[in-house]
């Protein structure tokens, strides 16, 4: 940890840290305390023309974003450089797989902002934070995008190699052993979109961005029908945390 | 053989007028809120007719139900798990707001607050959905009793699939209403579209319900069911529907549909069903043996061997009775008068119909024929082909000869009773002709005719008394600020999670309710610990105060009626004196 500064300091390891016990004691929170509000909030209902192609395209286009993501981040340049793959062409790899979903979701969040804005009914459903989610969810994504543009393709040449830098940085975070001296000669544009990130990740558990946790993985695992007993969903009292039911003997 | 029971419904369509007591009342009680303004857990249409969501019962547009594959298997007509996985971020076969209707008010206040002026004011229609202003252009009911119909009818999807000569005869209009609520199947499809697993089937009674804690609003099951009663709650992002009204069907009461139903054309009861004949019997390969194979599914209460294995599984041996004594049992399997709204989903619908008789009486009579005379009626429904036919695209998957069947014996009952209220026997050959006996057909007159109450509805209440009874005990001290502390949650009574609905809620407020004291014993001079919910002090609990002097100024205790200011000096003595600021 030489030549950091306090702003790094705080920037690239309080930050941090702070979105990430949010980030979990936030999502417990919620999860034992508003099990009802835990929703995707649907609007299909009210319009379904614009939210069939925003949807689909924002949605499978961030999930190929955050593949990319755990390739760039977690896997160390020294693991891909030893199954042979050479910087250059991981750079293309990257670059352009990386565009075209940042290109789709992007034009799909532009939909979805734009039919969230323009329909009556999906604008008067939206809610304040709602509204803040997608500030700091448009800010993320897009300083992404703009990273991406801005020295990966009109720098030219194999771009800026933020697997130096980013990825080591990243992964100092989970070793417990920060190094914000890295992020000091980063971009300014990835900067801005690691920080915008993290301010989104802090924010999540209290937006409907939650239903992200709740992807429905189970599902092709389990029987069709579901049965339960009254027994176990019926009681005369609220459920309170802190004693588990006992098992009544019928 | 896994016996398991299911509570379901038989509607009469005979004698239902069409008056939406039963849709009102049910909205009342469970869909008045926002987000849920186009929810109509039960509704009444009129047949021909569109239905409610427009054309629900095309499933080669809404894709709801099961499908046959070539192989024999049930498959998710709207596609299987992966499919349903890949196309979660936007589920294509959804039906919009205005399929149902874009819901509304009206301005009232206008009425009131307009200034005085030449023209009368109007209450114009604001949408609930935009608050702007709007044209009503359909509801749940727009067609109701055909009006303009001649506009919509075509697109009936019983209709476009009946043939070709229906719709030049469709002049000689018929008619009749039909009301639904959710079928709480044996093989529920929206249960298996659910894909955070919040839909059940209550193992106990086979009612269909959404764990409101568990769904995410992934929208499937509105999808899934083809009768599109799941409905997507768009205030709170989650999935509800008809819940048979088991709060109340729990503690013996029939649902608020079937109470309130003024022509008393619904009887509730037990079913006991092989739930290891589900799957085979709903994959029945021709749709016109699905209806046999459904009723296969069911088991005889007062078969031996099934009431033997209905005990192995656990079934009280009041519920056994209450399946013995079924009026539902009674109309499907002993006089076959009831059938299933499209078997052809393979959903296995547990709310069944009695096909109404009334199209052809009515077109016999306006013919000047005698409507109630048996031979005339015999002939006419064999003659009468378009209502044979709508009947059969409704209940039959299109099979004419389980409906023709069915308005038979209806036919013979109605005009043996007809001999009967004359002063003559009943005429055996009629019953016969139908294969029936006279005195069956007589107690069918009972339960279908007379309807008494307790022969409409049988239902046994839910099973809770040694576990329920002891959490009353711990519950009673479960009041806000009380040791329990269950009253309400660290940020007020609004926060946290809702108290359950459950029988223990139901009996314990309604003997609140009727309690004569709200705090007193209901027997003089003795305390029943067990129901004392903690507040104020029960006479007789403690030994009676010392006699204080009346209106002793700051000499009396905080919490003594007589001492208030403007008190009442003249209440009784066991008014709620009980009620002690002090004490809580």
């Amino acid at each position: 940890m030489t030549n950091a500064t306090m702003g790094q300091v705080l920037l690239w390891v309080v930050l941090p840290y702070v979105t990430f016990a949010v980030l979990v004691v936030g999502s417990l929170w919620r999860y034992r305390y508003d099990k009802f509000g835990w929703t995707t909030r649907s609007s299909e209902l009210y319009e379904k023309r614009l939210l069939r192609w925003g949807s689909p395209m924002f949605h499978f286009g961030l999930l190929f974003v955050v593949l990319g993501h755990v390739l760039g981040l977690v896997i160390p340049k020294t693991w891909t450089e030893a199954v042979g793959v050479s910087e250059g062409f991981y750079h293309f790899i990257a670059t352009s797989m990386g565009t075209a979903a940042a290109v789709v979701a992007v034009a799909g969040l532009v939909i979805l902002i734009y039919r969230r804005r323009s329909t009556g009914p999906v604008f008067l459903a939206t809610t304040a934070m709602d509204k803040t989610m997608y500030v700091f969810l448009a800010a993320s994504i897009l300083s992404g995008a703009w990273a991406t543009v801005q020295t990966q393709i009109l720098a030219g040449g194999h771009g800026y190699d933020y697997r130096e830098t980013i990825s080591p940085w990243f992964r100092s975070l989970w070793y417990l052993q920060p190094e914000p001296a890295l992020m000091a000669g980063v971009p300014v544009a990835f900067q801005v979109h690691v920080a915008a990130a993290m301010l989104l990740f802090a924010l999540w558990p209290f937006t409907r961005l939650v239903h992200a946790f709740s992807a429905p993985v189970q599902y092709p695992f389990r029987p069709y029908v579901v049965y339960r007993s009254r027994d176990v969903s019926v009681s005369s009292r609220a459920p309170r945390p802190g004693w588990d039911p006992t098992d009544r003997a019928r | 053989m896994k016996v398991m029971a299911q509570m379901s419904m038989v509607m009469n369509l005979d004698k239902c007028i069409g008056c939406h007591t039963c849709s009102v009342t049910c909205k009342q009680a469970w869909t008045n809120r926002t987000g849920m303004e186009y929810v109509w857990f039960n509704n009444v249409e009129t047949r021909p007719g569109l239905g409610y969501p427009r054309t629900y019962e095309d499933q080669e547009t809404w894709q709801g139900g099961w499908e046959r594959t070539k192989r024999g298997k049930l498959k998710l007509r709207a596609g299987g798990r992966a499919k349903k996985l890949a196309s979660i971020f936007h589920n294509p076969k959804l039906p919009s707001i205005q399929d149902y209707y874009e819901p509304w008010t009206y301005e009232y206040d206008m009425l009131l607050s307009s200034p005085q002026g030449q023209h009368t004011p109007v209450a114009k229609p604001k949408s609930l959905l935009t608050g702007d202003d709007m044209s009503i252009q359909w509801s749940a009911n727009w067609d109701d009793n055909l009006g303009g119909s001649t506009e919509t009818m075509q697109d009936d999807p019983i209709l476009k699939h009946m043939s070709e000569h229906v719709a030049e005869e469709l002049e000689q209009t018929f008619m009749f209403y039909l009301p639904r609520i959710c079928e709480h199947c044996l093989n529920p499809s929206c249960v298996a579209s659910c894909p955070s697993g919040a839909m059940y089937k209550r193992v106990e009674d086979g009612i269909v319900l959404v764990d409101q804690d568990q769904c995410r609003g992934w929208r499937m099951c509105v999808t899934g069911c083809p009768y599109k009663k799941v409905y997507f709650n768009h205030k709170t992002g989650k999935a509800e529907k008809c819940t048979l009204c088991y709060p109340r069907l729990e503690v013996g009461l029939p649902t608020v549909c079937s109470e309130t139903c003024v022509g008393r054309l619904r009887y509730l009861g037990l079913v006991l069903y092989d739930a290891d004949k589900v799957g085979a019997a709903a994959a029945t390969e021709d749709e016109h043996d699905l209806l046999a194979a459904q009723r296969s599914v069911f088991l005889d209460p007062n078969d031996p061997e099934v009431v033997a294995a209905a005990r192995r599984e656990g079934i009280p041996d009041d519920w056994i009775t209450a399946a013995q004594r079924s009026p539902i049992w009674k109309l499907i399997h002993e006089y076959e008068v009831a059938l299933p709204l499209h078997p052809e989903y393979r959903t296995l619908p547990m709310v069944w119909y009695i096909p109404p008789l009334s199209p052809v009486v009515d077109v016999v009579a306006s013919s000047g024929s005698d409507g109630e005379d048996g031979r005339t009626l015999f002939a006419a429904i064999s003659q009468l082909r378009i209502p044979l036919e709508y009947l059969a695209g409704l209940f039959t998957a299109g099979d004419t000869g389980p409906v023709e069947r069915v308005l038979r014996r209806l036919a013979a009952m109605r005009s043996g009773m007809r001999e009967v209220n004359l002063g003559r026997e009943f005429p055996e050959e009629h019953a016969a002709a139908v294969g029936m006996t006279g005195d069956a057909v007589q107690e069918m007159y009972r339960l279908l005719a007379i309807a008494k109450y307790e022969d409409r509805y049988v239902i046994p209440t839910a099973h809770s008394e040694v576990a329920r009874e002891l959490e009353e005990m711990a519950c009673s001290l479960d009041f806000e600020g009380g040791p329990g502390m269950g009253g309400a949650g660290p940020f007020g009574s609004s926060s946290g999670t809702p108290v359950p609905v459950a029988v223990e809620n139901f009996h314990a407020l309604s003997s609140r309710q009727t309690a004569d004291s709200p705090y007193g014993p209901s027997t003089p001079g003795r305390v029943n610990l067990l129901n004392w919910d903690g507040n104020g002090k029960p006479t007789g609990l403690f030994p009676p105060d010392e006699p204080q002097t009346p209106a002793q100024p700051g000499g009396t205790a905080p919490g003594d009626p007589g001492s208030l200011p403007g008190g009442r000096q003249d209440a009784a003595p066991d008014s709620p004196d009980g009620f002690d600021g002090s004490a809580r």
